[in-house]
């Protein structure tokens, strides 16, 4: 990458300088001329001078004078016509003289505004198409990284150095070369005019411009090195913020907190320091630069007072230099102030370049698109004398020499750091062979196109990291080496997506749509989308995956609009689960939903709503602040009603918590009432027991006992608050609050209807989960289990925890679940040869075997090479690898090696 | 059934006898009643415990692994409670309960328990003498075992 922030700017952007610098030149044109209509309006048409006048110096009614006449001047020596007259103009009158003349001037205030906009619309325009090329560049280089690196800097201060180092680039890349042209002959001109003026003047001037040019830089150097400090503490602090909140966990676990403070601290005070001499230093040089502009006319008072007492200068020259002077400072202060923004944005692109320039970075055409597709790699592999370094040069393998058939199932064990897992990053392409030579059929692996090994050699190592998209999208994620066709646009968004190609071109990035079809289903073994899931599902039994995308399948939504097929089969086993209830034994367990019937397994927030929030207002636990439910409660007359139940509610929390300590676990589980607001409500509930009742307590605490019924649930707090005459009048606030809601607040329940809003699960059930009956989840859920196992309906839930959201880097799956999703993203490849770096390992012994045995039968008559830590599952494989010290000590069959020396001290070991 | 009526029935439960009635209903309050069906399992022999039974309507077996199969060794009826010894010696649960008919029990869990005994030593002696009870009957069930053995 180009080292020289100008060199780069240059090279990019020539054209686009140029063009910026011609209009510049132009609108000064245009400048100029706009400058003499004031004069012209004041002399000549104002006081008349433009007209014949008589002799008291009025004009003469009816004179014209002709407006916007051209005159071209002609050089003398072609002729000495001294003017060619192109346009007589037009005669005019005074007063419309005048007008003409004003709205001449206000035409140049708009062309000069126009001329503005448009220069500043396209420097703005050139930076932003660099910047966007420069942070592109630098992402791709991120893209060609040697992995050691990665190790080396940190993710924050990465991201930090493309988003925010680079921005001011942006907007100094527009001035850097057209502001200094520009800026210098402004000052260059007036320059030029003092010395015509008065040449000892104008030596005066240029002597302390020279001050000025010489000394200011060298007092800005510290600045600079300050700055660089600045940025390099930022992004330090950047990358420590990002490490504090990565390792929360053990910060928690070993108290460090104040530590992780202390260094904080730390780091601000540096900061602050850097910063403070950062501005001590800039004011200084600031004020001697303003002392230096401010102390030429000190010199031309006195040098040029001088000369014109002595009569060496007149004094209009002397007032005419002065005045020519004022146009000297701004541009020259400019000048400096951008050369020190030069010098900045030069110090910062070369510390950013400088973190991008890694050594071994990975040749941009080994990831160039193949314009034929993947092609297939096979083949035995064959390694002879690979040695292998870490970024430290250590030896991760040493003159390793080895080979493996096209159709074997290898199992590669050996103590770690031995060379085992060296042997798989190799094949997965993460590190690279420093000497001897590693094929692949006929191939040299280390030069096969990454799209060439990516597509062919299924990769599943220690860790897999899980993009925070669905479950779907990330086994897919293994498919998608490059286009595979364009997406197709029309009309209006044809005509935006090609503005934005063509932008994306001005801006050197590559030409690759994301909404374009990058999935290879072909190799997946699928035609397209549609019969894509049948694969993933196909392979979630063999990592054992299937129950657990079940299940969350089951706490999933769905778009009946999308998938009315999905919808029609949940209401057929809502239907069929509800035929079971005649069975009492599981009718004890659901209490199933009736716009009819009060359910007392649900909230009474919950009863009156008796639907699916859509909009959070309406959510259960915000219900008692909803001016809506308020209103319908108070138009039933049930504001007394309810708060009687709160009164009652209040009443027995404050008899039952009474003695218990704050922060009792009780509180949490079971209390209404917080810890810290029992004390209130005991005064509360002790003030209306008096002679005021309710009437005596203020309308904020009305507001709160109002809101306490709303989570009472009857079944389960069984204060006998809701009798039956009690739930009569809540079914018809229920009622009565179902006409007033607003259109799409509520999902409200419906038998008939599938609930967009609920879970399958909840759709399936359509009821609530009695309290109080024995293991009533577990029961329910196998009987839910069995009823969609009769509709033969599993595949279509487990289809549907395929759009589970697996939350930022799969967070919200544990760690097994992480691994298995991971191999299923490295077999949906269908590889020439799967590489597992024991993947596995996070699973118990006995999954693992398991696991292990149904993916090599999975992979049977394919490559298959597995790195093992635990010796002794190589049983299962065809042929065992063991490494050593970097080096191959034994290849062979399980059953012989097991007594050879090498591989018995290593299952011995285990 | 209501908080009161439960508090009510709690007192008819000699180990709960003793308790004030505030105290009975912060417990009915805050203990879960769990309604087992005929055949269910209250808890299973060699699982880890972390609750206790008081049983409040039906009946149940107590049954324990032999090499010969479930040898019922006890019938617990209303007012009994079961399971406090997995959680007084923290030891896996020594015996499977099964209802025998629809049983509604009063789950105390571990916690609650060790708070009511430190609070009311009268429930602890209450279980103190439940327990010299069952280690009576047991003796006197081994003086039997053994006098059929000589016989």
């Amino acid at each position: 990458m180009e080292r020289n922030l100008f060199k780069y700017v240059w090279r990019h952007t020539r054209r686009e300088q140029f063009a910026i610098l011609v209009i510049i030149i132009l609108a000064q044109i245009f400048y100029f001329l706009s400058l003499n209509i004031p004069k012209t309006i004041v002399n000549g048409a104002i006081q008349g001078k433009a007209f014949e006048r008589d002799a008291q110096g009025n004009v003469i009614p009816g004179d014209t004078t002709n407006f916007f006449t051209i005159d071209i001047p002609v050089p003398s020596f072609i002729s000495d016509v001294g003017t060619i007259r192109v346009f007589d103009g037009v005669p005019l009158v005074q007063v419309e003289y005048l007008i003409a003349l004003s709205l001449l001037f206000l035409a140049m205030v708009v062309i000069n505004g126009l001329f503005k906009r448009n220069i500043n619309t396209q420097k703005g325009r050139m930076g932003e198409r660099m910047l966007r090329r420069l942070r592109y560049e630098l992402f791709d280089r991120v893209m060609r990284f040697p992995q050691g690196h990665f190790r080396k800097v940190k993710q924050a201060e990465i991201a930090t150095m493309v988003k925010d180092e680079v921005e001011p680039l942006g907007g100094f890349i527009g001035d850097a070369f057209v502001q200094p042209v520009f800026l210098g002959g402004q000052a260059a001109t007036a320059l030029f005019f003092i010395v015509t003026q008065s040449f000892w003047l104008g030596m005066v001037a240029v002597s302390v411009l020279a001050v000025q040019v010489v000394l200011i830089p060298q007092l800005r150097k510290k600045v600079l090195i300050l700055g660089k400090e600045r940025q390099l503490t930022a992004r330090q602090l950047a990358g420590r913020i990002a490490e504090s909140v990565d390792g929360s966990a053990d910060i928690h676990a070993n108290a460090t907190s104040n530590y992780e403070r202390a260094d904080i601290v730390h780091r601000l005070g540096r900061i602050f320091l850097i910063r403070f001499e950062l501005y001590q230093r800039k004011f200084t040089v600031k004020f001697i630069n303003n002392l230096l502009a401010q102390s030429t006319p000190f010199f031309f008072y006195l040098i040029g007072g001088y000369l014109a007492i002595t009569g060496r200068l007149d004094i209009g020259g002397l007032v005419a230099v002065i005045a020519a002077y004022k146009d000297l400072p701004p541009p020259i202060k400019e000048l400096i102030d951008w050369d020190q923004q030069r010098q900045d944005v030069q110090i910062k692109y070369e510390q950013v370049i400088e973190q991008f320039t890694p050594e071994g970075m990975l040749e941009p055409e080994l990831q160039a698109p193949l314009q034929e597709g993947a092609p297939a790699v096979s083949g035995p592999l064959a390694l002879a004398g690979v040695s292998v370094f870490d970024e430290t040069y250590g030896r991760l393998l040493d003159g390793a020499s080895f080979s493996i058939g096209a159709d074997s199932h290898v199992a590669v064990i050996g103590p770690p750091g031995g060379g085992k897992e060296a042997v798989a990053l190799l094949l997965a392409r993460l590190v690279h062979p420093a000497t001897g030579s590693a094929k692949l059929g006929e191939h040299d692996l280390d030069r096969l196109p990454e799209i060439a090994t990516g597509a062919r050699i299924g990769y599943a190592g220690l860790d897999t990291y899980l993009f925070p998209v669905s479950v779907r999208e990330n086994v897919l994620y293994g498919l998608k080496q490059q286009e595979r066709g364009k997406a197709e646009y029309e009309g209006e968004a044809k005509r935006r997506h090609e503005r934005f190609v063509a932008e994306a071109k001005r801006a050197g990035n590559p030409l690759f749509d994301v909404n374009s079809h990058w999935i290879d289903y072909e190799i997946a073994g699928a035609t397209g989308p549609d019969d894509i899931d049948d694969r993933i599902l196909d392979l979630l039994p063999a990592v054992e995956l299937e129950d657990d995308i079940y299940r969350l399948g089951l706490r999933g939504t769905v778009d009946p609009d999308a998938h009315p097929d999905v919808a029609e089969a949940i209401m057929k086993a809502r239907a069929e689960l509800h035929q079971r209830l005649n069975d009492p034994q599981i009718a004890a367990l659901i209490e199933p939903f009736s716009r009819e019937a009060y359910v007392r397994n649900m909230s009474v927030a919950e009863n009156l709503l008796f639907g699916t929030a859509a909009e959070a207002d309406f959510a259960p636990e915000r219900l008692a602040q909803n001016p809506l439910v308020l209103k319908v409660l108070d138009e039933l007359g049930l504001t007394d009603e309810f708060l009687a139940m709160g009164r009652q509610i209040a009443e027995t929390m404050v008899e039952l918590f009474a003695d218990l300590p704050p922060g009792h676990p009780f509180f949490e589980q079971f209390s209404f009432i917080s810890a810290e607001d029992l004390p209130e409500f005991r005064v509360m509930v002790a003030r209306i027991a008096g002679k005021g009742g309710l009437d005596s307590i203020s309308a904020d605490d009305r507001n709160r006992l109002l809101a306490l019924p709303f989570p009472y649930v009857e079944a389960r707090h069984r204060l006998g608050l809701v009798d039956d005459a009690m739930q009569e009048r809540l079914l018809k606030a229920r009622a009565a609050l179902a006409e007033a809601l607003p259109a799409g607040a509520v999902e409200v329940y419906d038998r008939e209807k599938y609930n967009r809003a609920a879970t399958l699960q909840d759709n399936i059930l359509f009821g609530r989960l009695a309290y109080g009956q024995a293991q009533a989840s577990e029961r329910i859920g196998s009987l839910i289990t069995e009823v969609l196992d009769k509709l033969e309906m599993r595949r279509t839930v487990v289809g549907v925890g395929l759009d589970f959201n697996v939350g930022n880097s799969g967070k919200r799956l544990n760690a097994a679940q992480r691994q298995k999703i991971g191999l299923v993203r490295a077999l949906i490849k269908r590889p020439a040869m799967l590489v597992v770096n024991d993947a596995t390992a996070v699973l118990d012994g006995g999954s693992q075997a398991r696991l292990m045995a149904a993916i090599l039968k999975l992979r049977k008559g394919s490559n298959v090479i597995w790195v093992l830590s635990r010796p002794a599952l190589a049983e299962q494989f065809d042929e065992v690898l063991a490494l050593r010290d970097g080096r191959v000590i034994a290849q062979g069959a399980y059953e012989d090696l097991k007594t050879g020396s090498a591989v018995s001290d290593m299952l011995a070991a285990e | 059934m209501s908080l009161n009526q439960e508090v009510e029935l709690l007192r008819a439960i000699p180990l709960f006898a003793k308790i004030e009635v505030s105290k009975l209903k912060l417990l009915a309050f805050t203990s879960e009643r769990l309604t087992f069906e005929s055949g269910q399992d209250l808890c299973r022999q060699g699982d880890m415990g972390d609750a206790m039974y008081v049983i409040v309507e039906g009946a149940a077996d107590v049954l324990i692994d032999t090499p010969g199969g479930p040898l019922k060794v006890a019938e617990l009826h209303k007012n009994e409670f079961v399971g406090e010894i997995a959680i007084l010696c923290d030891v896996p649960r020594t015996a499977t309960v099964t209802a025998r008919e629809r049983t509604t029990t009063l789950k105390i869990t571990k916690d609650l328990f060790f708070r009511l005994v430190q609070e009311f030593p009268q429930m602890a002696v209450e279980i103190m003498r439940e327990l010299a009870h069952r280690l009576e009957m047991a003796n006197a069930r081994l003086r039997q075992a053994q006098a059929r053995n000589q016989s």
